[in-house]
């Protein structure tokens, strides 16, 4: 978190690993309003981050710039691509984003009309990154569809079915798969399980939880829901008003929230 | 006798802005240290701050200042200061803990929740769960709960899936907060005999014990919490 | 009033002023020079409504000289609406000979089918397209579409065929089946059928398409390698109609079936009405006219 506050060597990590994503002072204007200002963090592989707050808190905006969606109007992020190298996003070709985002980055949208071709079989949703890469064999790229659809609890017999048959859960898994089929690195959420039943949520989140851990993604997760940031991820940060307010330990935020804003989102929750 | 952590001079205050700022000082000047093959254990009444100090050893609560030593790798780190992903490394290799409640993850079956902390240091899966199976099946579990998530199980059912998550590992320091406060006595000196064995195997043992008889069974020091009881109660 | 020569003297050679051809033969140019890529054009109105070969009209307009002899063809035949009115109009606009034999023709536009007989350097075969953009079927988006092709991204192209092997167990294209052109553009080749792709490939002819509505042309230049998309364990195949054309007996053409009678009589004949007619001129007899010589 505060690698570039101290000196070198006493990052307290121990592991000496170097950062996948080295965001560092971040900020997004809309004319005179603040989107977010002065984001600063790290993410190390495998490593599930939660940015939450209200609406409007910027949350979705920093995750945009981060994403190479959106422009940030001041600040550099870098990736770690595949080859060791420390890239800034925003200098790289566009061709080279493009790709980036359809090989080593999945996005899943909290509307899954948003991640999905909904005119097209379930099969296909998972293939097309297959294909986008270059694989041209249909047997192999059905079977890998398949395996997917099973992996994220979607039956082998719903692979030529449109994701338009499919219910609000279902389709959200559909998106999980076809962001994950080609072996991510790096998954951004925003508000993953948003939308959704609360029965549907629980399966969806122990579903993510499992998938995040046996594949050792790392992850930035947008919620609004502390509960979500609790079960899916490590390492916490509170966003209020485009500013980073707290961060942290998700547990160490939770249970010993220090920032006002924090305490009164915590003290917020209904317990059951 | 090796001391793998050292607390010294660790304050928690905790400030109520949600009520016009009230500061609540929990416990201060906490000093103490654990020795390997040791089982200290916290005493004073209940709302004396013990609890706070197991958290904060955990990284699960902040310190207001002091140190809190820990060897972690041969490397000494100040867990007040260590960074998320540090405190997430401690606590995947040294320090262990049994939390009083099973925080249980929806659908996950028992063996696996006992399992996980070895799978998470990179045990082979099936390995990991004949290691929890051995845990379970000591602690009286029957064996038709273990491939049932814990969600639903009794207070004590959950209590000795949690003890056994707890202590499948070797981490040399473990942190128990009340292990045995649902255990009925046949299971609970199943857990005596579970932590004289990690005091043989050389881990550094703090706990919380409600029970008497259990203090009086595991502890070789007291560490007498009301003594860090802070003199100025209010700012 | 002073009619010369079969034009109409209130028109410009080929209707188009030349301002216009100018604007269109850059855009051909432009075309030649990015094989496969869509040029985009400020296509003008025609005295024709879209959909009867606007685009394609404008593209001959623009290369076609009084020397020229032009074949017009719709679903390979020289004698449907389509293609009379279109030469017709060329006819009175321009004055050009035209002719219904390929190999005569040194301009052809086509609706539908590249003629059988094979296209010679020096001529120029004009197609009608009306939805150049391959992509279009899955990413409306025309910001989008053009990254994807500037950006070489045309997973989605197999995402339409994996579809169609998904519905149907094969690749159900049989039209408009998408190519590669030169190893770089995804190109629609019109909806010609797809058992004329292979003609594309390395033809020494030029290749011209135009879509009117769209506003787009592009091209194929001679001797320019053109591949259709496939999976390797399906790979691109043209129909075969496994029997020979019933007048002029030509096998591995393509074929149009002809009902001939309400009782289930039917016969297939040769789409291409030229290629057939210079094959039974040459003394060539399908089933069909051989019964009728028996009777």
């Amino acid at each position: 978190m505060n690698a570039i506050d101290k000196p070198a060597g006493h990052g307290q990590d121990g592991t000496g690993e170097a950062p996948l994503l080295s965001v560092r002072s971040v900020s997004k204007f809309y004319g005179t309003r603040i989107g977010c200002q002065e984001v600063t963090f790290d993410l190390w592989p495998g490593e599930v981050l939660a940015i939450v707050g209200e609406s409007g808190s910027g949350k979705t905006t920093l995750l945009n710039c981060i994403s190479t969606r959106l422009p940030p109007s001041a600040g550099t992020v870098n990736y770690r691509v595949r080859t060791g190298e420390m890239r800034e996003l925003y200098r790289m070709s566009e061709a080279e984003r493009r790709l980036l985002m359809r090989t080593d980055w999945g996005f899943v949208h909290q509307n899954p009309a948003d991640g999905l071709r909904m005119t097209v079989s379930a099969g296909a949703n998972v293939g097309e990154r297959l294909m986008a890469v270059g694989d041209r064999h249909y047997g192999h790229i059905r079977d890998t569809a398949i395996d997917w659809l099973g992996r994220v609890e979607i039956g082998e017999d719903r692979v030529d079915d449109q994701p338009r048959a499919f219910s609000g859960g279902m389709r959200q898994r559909l998106q999980i798969a076809r962001n994950l089929v080609t072996g991510p690195r790096l998954v951004f959420m925003d508000e993953p399980t948003g939308g959704l039943d609360v029965s549907v949520q629980a399966r969806l989140l122990d579903l993510l939880r499992g998938l995040v851990a046996d594949l050792g993604l790392a992850a930035i997760v947008v919620t609004h829901d502390l509960a979500v940031a609790r079960l899916l991820s490590h390492r916490m940060m509170v966003m209020k008003e485009g500013r980073v307010v707290e961060t942290g330990l998700t547990d160490r935020v939770l249970d010993d929230p220090q920032a006002p804003y924090t305490q009164l989102l915590v003290s917020s929750i209904l317990q059951v | 006798m090796p001391t793998p952590l050292v607390v010294s001079d660790v304050a928690k205050t905790f400030t109520m802005h949600l009520r016009d700022g009230i500061r609540l000082n929990v416990v201060e000047h906490v000093s103490f240290s654990l020795k390997a093959g040791s089982c200290a254990v916290l005493g004073g009444p209940s709302g004396s701050g013990k609890s706070s100090i197991l958290k904060m050893l955990y990284g699960n609560y902040g310190a207001d200042t002091g140190q809190i030593i820990v060897n972690h790798r041969g490397r000494l780190i100040d867990i007040t200061r260590a960074t998320p992903r540090g405190m997430l490394a401690i606590r995947r290799e040294t320090i262990g803990y049994v939390s009083q409640f099973l925080r249980a993850v929806p659908r996950v079956p028992a063996i696996d929740v006992a399992a996980e902390p070895l799978v998470a240091r990179g045990l082979d899966v099936e390995r990991a769960r004949q290691r929890a199976a051995g845990l379970l099946d000591r602690l009286n579990l029957p064996e038709r709960l273990w491939h049932l998530p814990p969600a639903t199980f009794s207070g004590g059912e959950q209590q000795r899936v949690n003890i056994a998550r707890g202590f499948i590992t070797d981490h040399p320091v473990l942190l128990l907060d009340e292990p045995t406060a649902s255990l009925d006595a046949a299971n609970r000196d199943v857990v005596i005999a579970m932590i004289a064995e990690k005091k043989e195997q050389g881990v550094a043992l703090l706990g919380i014990f409600h029970d008497a008889d259990v203090r009086e069974a595991v502890a070789d020091t007291v560490i007498d919490v009301t003594a860090f009881t802070p003199r100025s109660a209010t700012a | 009033m002073n009619a010369t020569a079969g034009a109409i003297a209130t028109y410009n050679f080929a209707y188009l002023d030349e301002q216009t051809k100018r604007m269109i033969r850059r855009a051909i140019l432009k075309g030649i020079a990015i094989p496969g890529y869509q040029v985009p054009f400020a296509s003008r109105e025609m005295p024709m409504p879209y959909g009867w070969g606007t685009g394609g009209v404008q593209v001959t307009a623009s290369i076609l000289g009084p020397d020229d002899t032009l074949k017009v063809i719709d679903q390979g035949a020289d004698d449907t609406t389509n293609a009379i009115s279109i030469r017709k109009f060329f006819q009175k606009t321009a004055g050009v000979a035209t002719t219904t034999r390929t190999g005569d023709a040194t301009v052809i536009q086509t609706r539908h089918r590249i003629p059988e007989t094979p296209l010679k350097s020096g001529q120029v075969l004009v197609y009608q397209v009306p939805i150049p953009e391959p992509l279009r079927f899955l990413e409306p988006r025309e910001t989008e579409t053009r990254k994807m092709h500037a950006l070489e991204e045309y997973g989605l192209m197999h995402v339409k065929l994996y579809e169609d092997i998904a519905r149907n167990g094969h690749i159900a294209t049989t039209y408009a089946y998408p190519v590669k052109v030169e190893g770089r553009y995804v190109m629609d080749p019109s909806p010609t059928p797809k058992f004329d792709n292979p003609k594309m490939h390395m033809s020494p002819a030029l290749q011209l398409f135009g879509a009117g509505r769209e506003k787009r042309i592009y091209a194929i230049p001679p001797f320019t390698r053109v591949v259709s998309l496939d999976f390797e364990d399906h790979p691109f195949t043209v129909q075969d109609f496994g029997r020979p054309c019933a007048l002029c007996g030509a096998e591995h053409v393509y074929l149009d079936e002809v009902i001939l009678d309400d009782a289930g009589g039917r016969m297939f004949i040769c789409s291409d009405t030229d290629h057939c007619e210079e094959r039974r001129e040459a003394g060539h007899a399908g089933e069909m006219l051989a019964g009728e010589a028996a009777q």
